[in-house]
């Protein structure tokens, strides 16, 4: 068995809730350093609910409420005192539409450094260009970067919002369904950018694709109902799930 | 089939009501043409718009030039533009964004109320509470000057910046929103730089409409502006706009005199200014709510 890295985050009892309704229920989960943790489960579950904890993005709903912790490197991101803006800094997340600002290119990539206060142009324009780079984009859009980002296509634009994500170089990235509106081949070339970026961030990624999470992921975790149902290397998941009921669903008997 | 009937009926009563805004509007337009072609039998139209003074009881010969009262009402409509779009479009997106709930709620009716408070108020307001303070800030006479009007009439030009303001700024998808805080933008960032670019048609639409009132408005202007009927020399001089002007001077005319048709042909071009700045606003907007589509 290959040596068990660093846990970056950490969620330990977890429960959520909109209003009076209960979402996730008791959740404990640990994400490793430089892997990447893939959270399935049938629709509705509470995969987004549980990865938009994690950079604090539950708190647009008014009425969101969070029990238990949340931690990344052991330091608590959920308590008061936390800044969310401070978070979002090191969590960095990719939505399941692309979401490009109706900016260029460039400006979509410069946008996360200047309200982070970096003034400096030059430095602006290169961490633009590698950021770029990383996301496998920079081949397409290098004669163009003031072209409206609008102007891309859907797979582009969902490299370009990685691009975006990269530039502020977050330490934890979490995707939430990155493909689900992608065509086969960009969403090929967004797994393969995945698992070339886990060697350098700490990747979690929601998924319904089975085989996506079989090909990208280090870790899996079930959720079922609110419930964690099962989490363990993916390997180990696919091959001889614990729960009958994770069984069930990698194969496709229920979902 | 009952159905279809009332769809009809309904459909025909909005085509009515359609054609009848038109035909005011054109019966408007007529009407004052009119009435201000005959001043132009004696006076030319290159006189009328280049001539910089308006004096149409001068001893000997009488002068009709727009330009004193254009130049008035271009600087009481931009000062106020200048007050008011800042003010209006920070404060819808403090409430859109920023505010919480709570305040919010407080805030919309009190927005609401304030375009509900006649013009006449607001004037009596400009006489005894801005003119003073105007006066003991900058040494002008009585206060009552270009300054003190945009004031007020930005004041009156709020609520429609603020409300519409807002709702462009509601219509702006979410995901923008989203995405710019996960990058680790506050709320005052990703408003200012994301959600005010993005509805920008819909805020310059706002703006143009708070315009298209603040240049019509008259009894405010009226009471605050001094109506001094000399050349506009700075914002803490009297005016006299050209709704003023008319105001003022049509109740004391004698009728079918030039000077009576003279003020014809002011209106008309307070018409036409106003016409033209609602088409462009509703084009804006327009072309705003179409690109979201
Ligand atoms: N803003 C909200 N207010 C109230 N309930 C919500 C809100 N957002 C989500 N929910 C509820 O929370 C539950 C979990 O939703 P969530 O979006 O996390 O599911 P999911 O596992 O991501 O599903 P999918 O695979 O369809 O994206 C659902 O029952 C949903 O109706
Ligand atoms: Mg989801």
């Amino acid at each position: 068995m290959r040596m068990d890295k660093k846990i970056r985050m950490k969620a330990r009892k977890v429960e959520f809730f909109y209003g009076t309704t209960q979402i996730l229920h008791g959740i404990d989960l640990d994400i490793f350093e430089n892997n990447v943790t893939a959270i399935i489960g049938p629709s509705g579950c509470g995969k987004s609910t549980f990865i938009r904890l994690l950079n604090r993005m539950h708190e647009l709903v008014p009425s969101a409420r969070l029990k238990g912790e949340i931690t990344l490197d052991g330091k608590s991101i959920t308590s008061a005192d936390v800044d969310p803006v401070e978070i979002r800094r090191k969590v960095g997340m990719v939505f399941q539409k692309p979401n490009p600002f109706p900016k260029s290119i460039f400006e979509n990539v410069a946008y996360g450094l200047e309200v982070n206060g970096v003034k400096d142009r030059h430095f602006i324009e290169d961490r633009v260009v590698s950021s770029l780079k990383k996301a496998a984009l920079w081949q397409e859009v290098e004669k163009r970067l003031h072209d409206s980002a609008l102007s891309l296509s859907g797979g582009q634009q969902q490299r370009l919002c990685i691009a975006r994500c990269l530039a502020i170089e977050p330490e934890v990235i979490l995707f939430d369904e990155p493909c689900a509106s992608l065509d086969p081949i960009s969403t090929h070339k967004v797994e393969e950018l995945i698992l070339e970026l886990k060697k350098d961030y700490t990747i979690v990624i929601v998924t319904h694709n089975m085989q996506q999470a079989a090909r990208v992921s280090d870790h899996t975790g079930f959720f079922y109902m609110g419930k964690l149902v099962e989490f363990g290397r993916t390997e180990d998941m696919f091959t001889r799930p614990r729960e009958k009921r994770t069984e069930d669903y990698i194969t496709g008997r229920f979902g | 089939m009952q159905r279809r009937h009332k769809e009809k009926l309904i459909e025909l009563i909005f085509l009515f009501n359609g054609v009848l805004v038109v035909l005011v509007l054109a019966g408007i337009f007529l009407l004052l043409l009119k009435n201000a072609l005959p001043a132009f039998k004696e006076v030319s139209v290159v006189h009328f718009l280049t001539k910089p003074i308006w004096n149409p009881d001068a001893y000997d010969q009488a002068t009709y030039g727009l330009l004193p009262m254009l130049v008035s009402t271009l600087m009481v409509t931009l000062g106020s533009l200048v007050v008011a779009i800042p003010l209006g479009v920070g404060t819808a997106a403090y409430l859109s964004d920023v505010a919480s709930p709570r305040v919010r709620e407080i805030a919309k009716p009190v927005v609401e109320i304030l375009a509900g408070i006649p013009s006449v108020v607001v004037g009596f307001l400009g006489i005894v509470l801005l003119g003073p303070v105007i006066s003991k800030l900058t040494g002008s006479y009585n206060g009552l000057n270009a300054l003190n009007g945009s004031i007020l009439l930005a004041v009156m030009a709020l609520p429609t910046i603020i409300s519409l303001s807002e709702d462009a700024l509601a219509s702006v998808p979410r995901a923008y929103e989203e995405a710019s805080l996960a990058l680790g933008a506050n709320r005052w960032e990703t408003v200012l730089r994301v959600k005010i670019p993005a509805a920008a048609s819909g805020i310059l639409a706002a703006c143009m409409l708070g315009m298209g009132r603040a240049i019509g408005e008259t009894m405010t202007v009226l009471m605050a502006t001094g109506n001094a009927a000399e050349f506009p020399r700075s914002f803490l001089g009297p005016v006299k706009t050209m709704t003023s002007t008319i105001a003022i001077e049509l109740g004391e005319v004698a009728y079918y005199t030039t000077h009576f048709h003279m003020l014809f042909a002011v209106g008309l071009m307070l018409f036409i200014i106003t016409f033209i700045i609602n088409l462009c606003a509703d084009m804006i907007f327009h072309r705003h709510t179409r690109g979201l589509a």
